[in-house]
């Protein structure tokens, strides 16, 4: 495939289509790996807060700095955070619970619904390097699927997940969930678990292609949902695509990026963007950024067509 | 069949697919769960655990109280080890529980899995320190009776009972535990000094029985010989009217064989 | 005492309550300590054996909820066993007979028929009928009640009383006769009065616990608690298990004999010769106050002669009880050549005895050396001649050291024996020769099977011979003191022994009787030979009423069923085998429109008017002074005399007379109730307490007499745990004809003051020599009894022994226990115990089904080589509680002559593999 027989294709704005260049230079690359960096940095060192709590004891005013997992932990003994889906499975199993970890599922839960739900998965999950390397190898070796599964069923899980809390009196994702079971491990010891981190990544890698974050993860389902009513959003500005379908080729969820709606909407408004930020770096036009919801205009597009490639649309 | 009934039929046979699929689906993961659970009998709880139905539905696993345990008695449950994933145990003869009377682990706890009304810890009921008699040195005569003494709640949770030995003129101290004041700190299964432990705490339920509803035990319950009686009127008195079938009436008349 | 144990116990709740303070009650305990908050408690007894263990009872909503060992009950302190832990659940089976029941065809009473449920009105009036019929028929003879060893003590003593003053037939006899009589006959012949001299605190005092045939760690078990307790507490102590077959109590004891069946006559005239050999006797106890006596030999054994209703196969037996050949040992026992053949001339007569020299008495136990005894009695073939001879010596070094205070115990195993009133006066002979009798810590001391053997069938007398207070119908001395108490005309009651349970069997079978009544027991499972009695049910023309808690063998073979009271639903009272009375209140109403026996005895006496039954009566073989033979004579004339009107009921005569409404009120007062409610006075409506009238009745018969009771209400003072009678100035008495503790005994230190057969000839071991009769007040009798053969025994056919008896779990038929699910899954059937090369040489393993056959019937039932018991080779133990293993039907129903006990411990049976 040759760039130059690209570069003469016209985009529907009448722009010629431009493809996304690898940058060659290593500042070139840091920025084009910007958000991926800064989200690794993110997700590992909110790991080693954990840890070195855990284990070495690290104190900041005299206080330990980060106490539990991504289940539940304490800020410097004051502040509490909960996984907000796990509150809500146990509440199901009708046991009420303690004040604090309410409020620290509340404060978890309204900063989601400020940053964007799925920012979790991206950004703060640690299974999340785990798929993304699956995918990228995925990627270099030219795996097809395996199998084939709707989007949807992660919600047939979700709701699954809660009727399966009442039913059988306890959180019935975190039973058996691989996320916690990999940052539990790594805080406070692996054991078995590492046959579970091991199996998504096979699946992600052999069987189907963002098989677990984007066709089977309830807690990511649970985001989505938060991710509604996000702020912090991808602002779509039509009049600069060119319909190049770079932003989708990257996309772990393709199917946000519907041009129609995003035309429509001015943003990738659906809640089960994760906010990565691949699709900002991949962009050649700047078309797409990141932006709060509140600040994205409107304006004026009328050819609401989609650019996903073809091989996408039926997933 | 007109195409919409056949598009409809179709919606509908995939609509059953679906369920089916969910409902398979909840059943094996309902089955991994229970699996799970059965497990739970086998873990050493940290103290004020509720419950352990309560308490596996209130855990959410977070281990801030494993964090927060100065001993390094807590651990999180790891895949592969003997209770449900994720939740906090401990194994007394490697770390047992030193019975902080701050009691961290409980403090820390932000679901109330742990209960925080337990104040004082020597209230705490982990578990049940049961010795194995056939194995027990003091309980073959020898004087050990290590578990008695670092016992943090000696002569209450364990005291020891002075027999005769049968076979010689020495008196056997035996340890005897008491499941009213054992907190199953497993302190005692730490320090026991056979090679595998003769003491060990387990869960009450495993090894403890129960008398029955109907019974009392005459000389720990003091009651009134008699009181002012209160006698309920006799139910069916006065019905004269035979009513069948009566109880017994079939094994009557089963009837009966001689020679 | 009391006092103190009752604050110590306080003061111990009190300082675990503190040791607990701060802990907080699991939500279990909280509920409970919640739940417990409305029970009502009170005192009772134990409804199972003849310990008479002290239990409270807690009621709610009108059921039983819990029990608990009594503290303060001496014989227990506050424990039980496994069956007296289930007293709360026992009412609540589900099959509890709640409605009478008839058997009926076409809404006609069908002796073929089906049973159906009735009125109380339509059972009494069919009742009524036949029993009418039979007496019309067959005259008071044909009647007859099978009563009990759970009799309260007033429902006995009211069946006794309607019998014997009402009806005017002594046919009624308790279940206890299977399992007290020849206890009863052997006090009666030695100390001239019924029951023990000592009580259960020997336990406490003495050096050694003989068992003769008591399996106590399973039949007493709280007993066994504390002879085990003396074992470890006392250094002396020492415990001898005497038995046909290994079982429990050998795990505890110093020593184990196993001895051939009936050998233990031979091993007691061992030791007896032992103590005159060595000189051991208590030369001034027995002539101050003993005397020696002896019987005849040839007694026969109890049963019926061959030209009965016998099977074929048993004639072979039944035809011994004619004559006998006398074996080896036999012959050198009794002193006559082997092969001789000894007419049983004495089967009627074989209570008769005569007094001997104390050198006679010599002569009759020479013949019993270590050699002779060691050879005929021992019973492991397993076990070298020597060991057995060493064991032997053993115990008669026990019994014989002078400083060693002995008690021997027995129950079944000597009483239910072919010789049993023989083996029971052997015990006493070598007590009383050793002069260790009706003293703290020695004595021999008979062990009661049932919860009031002794308080209601003896002591109350609801025997076909008896009276209450031991006296008997065929004396008119007794007879006179009974119609004055009870105000019946001269001649009214019947002067001829009535059927004993194993004859009203029999009689049945040979229509003697028309119309039996079973009460508070279940003889159709209990009795042995059982399947001449379940055909005479069915077969013959006759009329069955079963009163019962619970459907069981005697009501499904009966034709009429009354649903009955259980025992905390009807006020009752219970004496146990130390002579102790506990009385009880009604705590519980009955299901459904169950009633107490009491109140079925009082219900049916109101069909009676006097000139049904107080008219001429026929009386076939009555013989006695001052009758015409072969009849009661009409005493109406005397009756109206006395001021009776011939169309007055009896119960207006014997029950509900003015005097007994106007000193017994119900409503009774309440210091006396406490509120709890009496179902039967209610339910009779005519304002009088039939419990608290039956009692102070019963009671003139004992006081001044050596069997006083206290009045009825003392029995219910909150600090009172029954007392051991005679109660003489409120005063119990705990070792009786001694002078330290007897207010009966009246000169020197021991008096035997007993009032029966105290008189008597004199004679040799043979004979009676001088008809002239001794007075012998103040004594007792020293017997001379020589071995006797079983009348069964292995042979080529059958080649086994079999033993029959209990299991700790469950009580007699099971009818109670049996209901409660735990004990019923604990011991759910029962097996057949046996040795493990015995098992192999039939060729069956362990649980396999094999038939236990003998001439009489089979059973199938399931082996068991290890366990409990443990049989030695050529014995087997088969337990009785289970319906389906119906053991009666095999058991041979032989009794010992005398006192006309079954002998379930000794019968030949095969075993083949099924």
């Amino acid at each position: 495939m040759q760039a130059s027989e690209r570069n003469i294709k016209l985009g529907p704005n009448g722009k010629p289509i431009r493809y996304y260049q690898v940058p060659k230079t290593l500042g070139g690359k840091l920025k084009a790996w910007r958000y991926m960096i800064l989200r690794r940095i993110l997700q590992f060192s909110t790991l080693l807060l954990f840890y070195g709590t855990f284990n070495w004891e690290w104190k900041l005013f005299e206080r330990p700095v980060l106490s539990g997992n991504l289940s539940g932990s304490e800020i410097l003994g004051l502040i509490p955070l909960a996984d907000p889906f796990a509150v809500l499975q146990i509440l199901l199993t009708g046991h009420w619970l303690e004040n604090s970890v309410l409020i620290g599922a509340l404060i978890v839960l309204a900063v989601y619904a400020l940053i964007g739900g799925r920012v979790w998965c991206a950004w703060v999950c640690p299974i999340n390097p785990v798929t993304d390397f699956a995918g990228w190898l995925r990627n270099r070796l030219g795996i097809a699927n395996a199998i084939s599964f709707n989007r949807n069923l992660r919600y047939t899980i979700l709701v699954l997940t809660l009727v399966l809390s009442a039913l059988t009196g306890v959180a019935a994702f975190e039973w058996v969930s691989p996320i916690s079971m990999a940052h539990r491990g790594v805080v406070f010891g692996l054991g078995l678990g590492w046959m579970a981190v091991a199996g998504i990544f096979l699946f992600d890698l052999m069987i189907l292609k963002h098989g677990w974050c984007g066709h089977v993860c309830p807690l990511g389902a649970f985001y989505a949902q938060v991710g509604r009513v996000a702020q912090l959003r991808i602002a779509f500005d039509t009049p600069t695509c060119t319909h190049c379908g770079e932003c989708a080729r990257v996309c772990p969820e393709p199917q946000v990026l519907n041009l129609k709606k995003a035309s429509v909407a001015h943003m990738v408004a659906s809640g089960e963007c994760t906010n990565c930020g691949r699709c900002v770096t991949v962009c050649p036009e700047d078309t797409l950024k990141f932006d709060l919801r509140s600040h994205i205009k409107r304006s004026s597009i009328t050819e609401p067509e989609s650019v996903l490639p073809k091989e996408e649309k039926t997933i | 069949m007109n195409k919409s009934e056949k598009a409809r039929r179709q919606f509908l046979t995939r609509i059953g697919q679906g369920v089916a699929m969910a409902a398979t689906g909840g059943l094996i993961w309902s089955y991994l769960i229970k699996e799970q659970a059965n497990a739970a009998v086998l873990a050493i709880r940290p103290p004020g655990a509720l419950d352990e139905p309560d308490f596996l539905a209130k855990c959410i696993k977070c281990g801030q109280c494993v964090v927060d345990c100065p001993y390094d008695t807590l651990m999180l449950a790891a895949p592969g080890d003997q209770a449900p994933i994720g939740t906090p145990f401990f194994k007394p003869r490697d770390i047992p529980c030193y019975m902080c009377e701050d009691i961290p682990c409980v403090k820390a706890c932000p679901t109330g899995a742990l209960d925080p009304a337990l104040t004082d810890i020597d209230d705490a009921r982990m578990g049940l320190a049961v010795i194995d008699i056939e194995n027990c040195l003091s309980w073959l005569g020898l004087r050990c009776e290590l578990c008695y003494r670092v016992c943090p709640l000696m002569d209450r949770a364990i005291t020891t009972e002075t027999n005769p030995r049968k076979i010689s003129k020495h008196a056997m101290f035996v340890p005897i535990v008491h499941s009213d004041a054992c907190t199953g700190c497993g302190m005692c299964e730490e320090a026991c000094p056979t090679q595998e432990a003769a003491i060990r705490v387990l869960d009450p339920s495993l090894v403890q029985g129960k008398i029955g509803e109907h019974y009392r035990l005459g000389w720990k319950i003091d009651t009134k010989v008699t009181q002012d009686f209160k006698p309920v009127p006799r139910k069916g008195k006065g019905t004269k009217r035979p009513q069948g079938p009566a109880p017994g009436q079939d094994y009557l008349n089963e009837g009966i064989s001689y020679d | 005492m009391k006092q103190t144990r009752r604050e110590f116990l306080k003061a111990n709740v009190a300082a675990a309550t503190a040791a607990t303070v701060g802990i907080p009650l699991t939500q279990a305990q909280a509920g409970a300590a919640d739940v417990e908050k409305d029970w009502q408690w009170d005192k009772g007894v134990c409804r199972f054996c003849g310990t008479g263990c002290g239990i409270m009872v807690a009621t709610k909503d009108g059921k039983i909820v819990a029990t608990k060992g009594d503290p303060d009950a001496p014989v227990n302190r506050g424990l039980n066993c496994i069956k007296g832990y289930f007293n709360a659940k026992i009412m609540y089976g589900k099959d509890r007979l709640t409605q009478p029941l008839l058997r009926m065809k076409d809404g006609k009473f069908d002796k073929k028929g089906k049973f159906q449920p009735v009125s109380w009105e339509r059972a009494f009036d069919e009742m009524e009928k036949h029993c009418k019929a039979a007496l019309k028929e067959l005259g008071p003879t044909g009647v007859a009640i099978f009563g009990s060893g759970q009799y309260t003590i007033h429902e006995g003593y009211a069946a006794a009383k309607f019998m014997k003053a009402g009806l005017r037939s002594n046919n009624i006899d308790p279940n206890a006769r299977h399992c007290m009589a020849s206890a009863v006959a052997a006090f009666i012949q030695t100390f001239g009065i019924d029951e023990p001299a000592g009580n259960y605190d020997d336990i406490e005092h003495t050096d050694t616990a003989v068992l003769w045939g008591a399996n106590m760690t399973e039949m007493h078990p709280i007993l066994w608690a504390r002879i085990a307790n003396r074992r470890l507490t006392h250094d002396k102590m020492r415990i001898i298990n005497l038995t046909t077959l290994k079982n429990m109590p050998s795990e505890l004891a110093d020593m184990t004999i196993v001895f051939k069946p009936s050998t233990d006559l031979a091993i007691q005239n061992y030791i007896a010769r032992e103590i005159i050999k060595r000189d051991v006797v208590d030369h001034d106890f027995v002539k101050k106050h003993c005397v020696f006596a002896t019987g005849p030999y040839d007694i026969g054994y109890g049963m019926r002669s061959t030209d009965t209703k016998g099977f074929p196969e048993e004639k072979d037996i039944l035809a011994k009880q004619k004559r006998v050949k006398l074996d080896k040992y036999e012959a050198i026992a009794q002193r006559r050549k082997e092969g001789e053949v000894v007419e049983q001339k004495n089967a009627k007569s074989a209570g008769k005895h005569w007094m001997i020299s104390f050198e006679d008495f010599k002569k009759g136990v020479e013949p019993y050396t270590l050699d002779f005894v060691a050879e005929l009695a021992k019973g492991d073939v397993d076990e070298s001649l020597d060991d057995f001879k060493k064991k032997l010596k053993a115990l008669a070094d026990y019994y014989c050291d002078q400083n060693r205070k002995i008690v021997s115990y027995w129950t079944m195993g000597f009483n239910q024996h072919q010789r049993g009133t023989w083996v029971n006066e052997q015990c006493y002979m070598n007590h009383l020769l050793l002069g260790k009798q009706c003293k703290p810590g020695n004595g021999a001391f008979s062990l009661t099977g049932q919860p009031s053997a002794c308080g209601t069938a003896r002591e109350v007398g609801t025997f076909a011979h008896r009276l209450p207070a031991d006296m008997v119908v065929f004396k008119k001395k007794h007879r006179d003191l009974a119609e004055k108490i009870w105000k019946l005309p001269a001649k009214t009651v019947n002067p001829k022994v009535g059927s004993h349970i194993v004859k009203i069997m029999r009689d049945l079978e040979d229509g003697k009787i028309k119309f039996a009544w079973v009460q508070v027991n279940n003889p159709f499972q209990a009795t042995p030979n059982a399947n001449h009695w379940i055909k005479a049910a069915r077969e013959m023309d006759n009329f069955i009423v079963c009163a019962d808690g619970y459907p069981g063998i005697s009501a499904k073979v009966a034709d009429l069923i009354l649903p009955a009271a259980m025992i905390f639903e009807k006020w009752g009272a219970y004496g146990n085998a130390e002579r102790r009375t506990q009385a009880w209140r009604q705590q519980v109403a009955p299901p459904g429109q169950a009633m107490g026996d009491t109140w079925h005895i009082l219900e049916f006496s109101k069909r009676f008017k006097l000139k049904d039954v107080w008219g001429e009566q026929k009386v076939p073989g009555l013989k006695a002074e001052g009758f015409e033979d072969g009849k009661l004579p009409s005493v109406l004339d005397e009756a109206k005399k006395m001021g009776y009107d011939p169309e007055q009921t009896l119960y207006e005569v014997l029950f509900a007379t003015p005097e007994n409404k106007k000193k017994y009120p119900w409503p009774a007062p309440k210091e006396l109730t406490k509120g709890h409610p009496n179902h039967i006075a209610e339910a009779l409506g005519d304002g009088w307490f039939p419990e608290h009238a039956l009692w102070e009745e019963y009671a003139t018969f004992g006081r001044g007499h050596a069997h006083d009771l206290d009045k009825f209400e003392r029995y219910y003072d909150d600090d009172v745990r029954g007392l051991r009678w005679p109660v003489v100035n409120g005063k119990e008495t705990l070792w009786r004809f001694n002078a330290k503790y007897d207010p009966y005994v009246k000169n020197g230190d021991f008096e035997f003051y007993g009032p029966a057969l105290k008189a008597l000839p004199s004679g040799d071991l043979d004979k009676i020599t001088k008809k002239e009769k001794t007075k012998l007040p103040g004594k007792a009798k020293i017997f001379f009894r020589p071995y006797a053969a079983p009348v069964e025994q292995p042979d080529n056919n059958y080649p086994f022994w079999l033993v029959t008896g209990r299991v700790l779990e469950h009580w007699h038929s099971g009818t109670m226990t049996r209901r409660v699910p735990e004990l019923n899954r604990a011991v759910p059937e029962a097996l057949v115990f046996m040795h493990p090369e015995d098992a192999k040489r039939i060729g069956v393993n362990r649980h396999d089904v094999v038939e236990v056959a003998s001439r009489r019937g089979k059973v199938k039932v399931r082996v068991e080589t290890q366990g409990r018991n443990h049989p030695s080779k050529g014995v087997i133990f088969v337990p009785w509680f289970d319906e389906s293993v119906f053991i009666n039907k095999v058991t041979l129903d032989a009794t010992c002559p005398i006192s006309k006990q079954s002998d379930f411990k000794k019968c030949a049976v095969r075993i083949t593999k099924v």
